[in-house]
């Protein structure tokens, strides 16, 4: 199970590789700073779940997703938004864009759990 | 909204009373607004975001170094032991949480808000400028961890 937490904030990052360890998905995860650094990582690696913020410099996070929707490698690889945008319409806009699951910030490990649970569809 | 009337300060209050106590578990309890003409918040760090939309302005989340420490050591779960790139970078992130939370809660009432990627200023006693024509209200807090203060600068957007 390899994981890529995209997140501008290494707090952020760090605290969900440690959630991640923690759930027990914590074997490989990769890192990038913002959604152009992701796309980078990804043209070099293959991985099994995609974790995104959504406000990043550079390319954000619904940039990212839209992105990678359209390559053909990665448009079934299922994407969790962690973010701390919480609106209505904004939940919308980035499930349109493809993402599979949504989490607002801040969450608390058995909510993460669950959501990967849900996108790998692990859950009975 | 010529004056920062409560109905625009509220929502940020709530916010950062919720968020803080939720990831850094600190109860934070509201001291007395100030309102300034020419706002000057003295701190050590403050974690700023800049708003847009139906109103126009920006967010600061100020903390003098101890509070800083010990809220970021319970956010993170790892001692922080100054202001370094860690703590700088956990400051901004707990800007983005209570001004993500704040947009949500004035979502809810229909008034729809955009912010910005969190920029964060260093300094001893700085003091965070807003605009000209910029109502500026600093809300101070107490807590067991020590004090932190909040400053909304807001006018109406179009
Ligand atoms: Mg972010």
């Amino acid at each position: 199970m390899k994981i890529i937490t995209i997140d501008d904030s290494s707090t952020m990052r760090r605290i969900i590789k440690n959630t991640l360890k923690r759930i027990g998905y914590g074997d490989e995860i990769l890192e990038a700073g913002d959604g152009k650094e992701a796309l980078e990582v990804l043209e070099n690696n293959d991985v099994d779940l995609i974790i995104t913020d959504w406000n990043m410099p550079v390319m954000d996070g619904l940039a990212f997703v839209k992105k990678i929707r359209s390559d053909s490698k990665y448009d079934d690889t299922p994407i969790i938004m962690v973010t701390t945008e919480a609106a209505k319409e904004d939940i919308i806009t980035a499930l349109k864009a493809g993402v599979n699951n949504y989490i607002v910030k801040p969450f608390t490990p058995d909510v993460l759990k669950e959501k990967i649970e849900t996108v790998l569809g692990k859950k009975d | 909204m010529p004056k920062l009337s409560v109905e625009w300060i509220n929502p940020f209050i709530e916010a950062t009373e919720n968020i803080i106590g939720t990831v850094a578990m600190v109860k934070i309890t509201r001291g007395k607004l100030t309102l300034k003409e020419d706002s000057a918040v003295e701190y050590d760090v403050s974690g700023i975001i800049g708003i847009t939309g139906e109103a126009v302005g920006s967010i600061a989340l100020s903390f003098p170094k101890k509070t800083a420490l010990a809220i970021v050591t319970n956010f993170t779960g790892e001692e922080a032991m100054g202001i370094d790139n860690d703590t700088i970078d956990a400051i901004g992130e707990l800007t983005n949480m209570v001004a993500g939370s704040a947009k949500k809660i004035f979502s809810d009432k229909g008034i729809k808000l955009k912010i910005s990627i969190p920029n964060v200023v260093v300094g001893k006693n700085h003091t965070i400028v807003s605009p000209k024509g910029t109502p500026s209200i600093v809300i101070p807090f107490e807590s067991d961890v020590g004090e932190l203060a909040i400053q909304v600068s807001l006018k109406p957007g179009n």
